[in-house]
């Protein structure tokens, strides 16, 4: 036993078992993706950059209840709202603030109309601040951009919820 | 007229062999990097440039244009100093190294003193930064790392009086050159072997990184040091590690020779055996970053001061005696 051990510390037994074994891994097949050229399968339910959705007959579908500017543990919604000459209510403001938020998926979750909801891009990274607060009109171009996605998830998502 | 020109050679020679081993060390580094993602099964660097070889320039390039930040407390000429002096010191050492029989900047009769002289030198650059920075951690680190440095310093020292025993010079082209028969890799195989821990252990490599424990001491020396000067400190260090691959690759590996003079083998330059031979021991040196947990502090005392010192002395007077039994000293004549 005693002598077992003495005879696997001086002539580096295990650290030359360990050697063999690294260089046997090195040609093994990579357990990672290669990034920016492939990407990961993401779950309906993924938490990424907001989208306000429309109506199919281009409507917006926030009819400014405020649930998801309440619900938001962050507070980084802010929407103001006055009446349309029509009777309904819509909002005149909507702005994100993409700092604060938390991605914790409340608001979509609170949503009655399932107006704002989280897409699946997660790459928006910006050079400045400012284009991380986002408003009405951005929220909007990226509900118009990711359109069919979201409808599928949210439809693939629908009896879980 | 005529000084001039003798300046403007010898520039010109440095550069020659200055601006090779700076892009060397850049591959190096992106060599370290590939080898350790793909032992562990990752993809490591692969889009700057082909295979990503292009990576080390672009780190550069960020480094240059990231915010030199000099804490306030900071003692500031020797905080500036520190990562100067790493660099160049780990630089001038490559003054004396052969490439081949004509290509070496300086053939100086004492280049084996010479180098041991600058790795010994390199622990100031890590003391100064680690002192300067006047917080915990630098300072906890360069503590370790003088510690660490001087220690195995000793043995390599001791390792490397076999090597001269052999050889009977200490000129690095005599060493090389005494090679030719037998590389003294085979009748000083354990000594190879503590002189490539013992490289790891000066060149603060896993599993001696302790100087800059993440775990224990953020990044240790390097913790207050921000932009182009972590960036000196980091290619310093790998052109450290290059040098002590090279140190080996003379020292037991026989330098630019090729392993037998025979057809196939002597047709390569001699350069490019070097190159090989560096290489190999670099890409031991990558293999065991990729396998090894950090040693303890006590342990690594230990097994500097305990068992490689004794072990390297005993082997001292077992080489000179076998020589001197068998009448085989050299310049004994």
């Amino acid at each position: 036993m005693k002598l077992n051990r003495i005879i696997k510390t001086i002539f580096l037994l295990e650290f030359v078992k360990g050697l063999n074994i690294a260089i046997k891994e090195i040609f093994k097949p990579k357990k990672t993706i290669n990034y920016p050229f492939e990407k990961g399968k993401i779950s309906p339910r993924f938490r990424g950059e907001h989208a306000l959705r429309r109506y199919p007959n281009g409507e917006e579908r926030c009819i400014a209840c405020k649930l998801c500017e309440a619900v938001c543990p962050a507070q980084a919604i802010t929407i103001e709202s006055k009446p349309m000459v029509d009777g309904s209510r819509k909002t005149t403001r909507y702005d994100i603030d993409m700092l604060k938020c938390i991605y914790c998926g409340l608001c979509e979750e609170s949503c009655p109309v399932d107006a704002i909801v989280q897409g699946p891009n997660f790459e928006f990274a910006t050079e400045t601040r400012e284009e991380l607060y986002y408003n009405k009109e951005k929220l909007l171009e990226n509900g118009d951009r990711w359109e069919q996605i979201l409808a599928e998830n949210i439809k693939a998502d629908s009896p879980y919820r | 007229m005529n000084y001039l020109f003798i300046l403007f050679n010898e520039i010109y020679k440095i550069l020659f062999l200055l601006i090779p081993i700076l892009v060397s060390v850049a591959l190096i580094v992106w060599f370290d990097r590939r080898v350790w993602a793909f032992v562990q099964k990752r993809r490591g660097p692969n889009v700057v440039g082909p295979f990503g070889l292009f990576q080390t320039v672009a780190d550069a390039l960020k480094y240059i244009f990231k915010e030199i930040i000099i804490p306030a407390s900071a003692n500031k000429i020797i905080f500036i100093l520190a990562p100067i002096v790493t660099m160049t010191l780990a630089l001038i050492a490559w003054a004396v190294i052969p490439f081949s029989e004509k290509l070496v900047l300086s053939n100086i009769n004492v280049g084996i003193l010479y180098l041991f002289a600058i790795s010994s030198l390199g622990v100031y650059g890590i003391i100064m930064g680690g002192w300067a920075s006047n917080s915990k951690y630098p300072f906890l680190g360069s503590i370790r790392s003088a510690a660490q440095m001087v220690s195995y310093e000793v043995s390599i020292g001791i390792i490397i009086v076999n090597v001269l025993l052999c050889v009977g010079s200490l000129n690095l082209k005599d060493i090389v050159l005494a090679q030719k028969n037998i590389w003294f890799i085979i009748p000083l195989f354990p000594m190879f072997v503590i002189f490539f821990i013992s490289a790891l252990a000066e060149t603060n490599r896993p599993p001696f990184d302790l100087p800059e424990a993440e775990s224990e001491l953020v990044a240790g020396y390097q913790t207050e040091y921000s932009g182009m000067m972590y960036a000196m400190f980091w290619l310093g260090e790998y052109a450290n590690i290059l040098l002590m691959c090279a140190m080996g690759s003379i020292l037991f590996l026989g330098g630019w020779l090729s392993p037998i003079n025979l057809y196939p083998f002597n047709l390569l330059p001699s350069p490019l055996w070097m190159i090989l031979k560096i290489l190999l021991l670099f890409f031991l040196f990558a293999l065991v970053k990729a396998i090894v947990p950090r040693y303890r502090f006590d342990q690594l005392m230990r097994l500097g001061w305990k068992v490689f010192l004794p072990v390297s002395l005993i082997w001292v007077i077992l080489t000179a005696s076998y020589l001197y039994y068998f009448e085989m000293l050299p310049n004994s004549t």
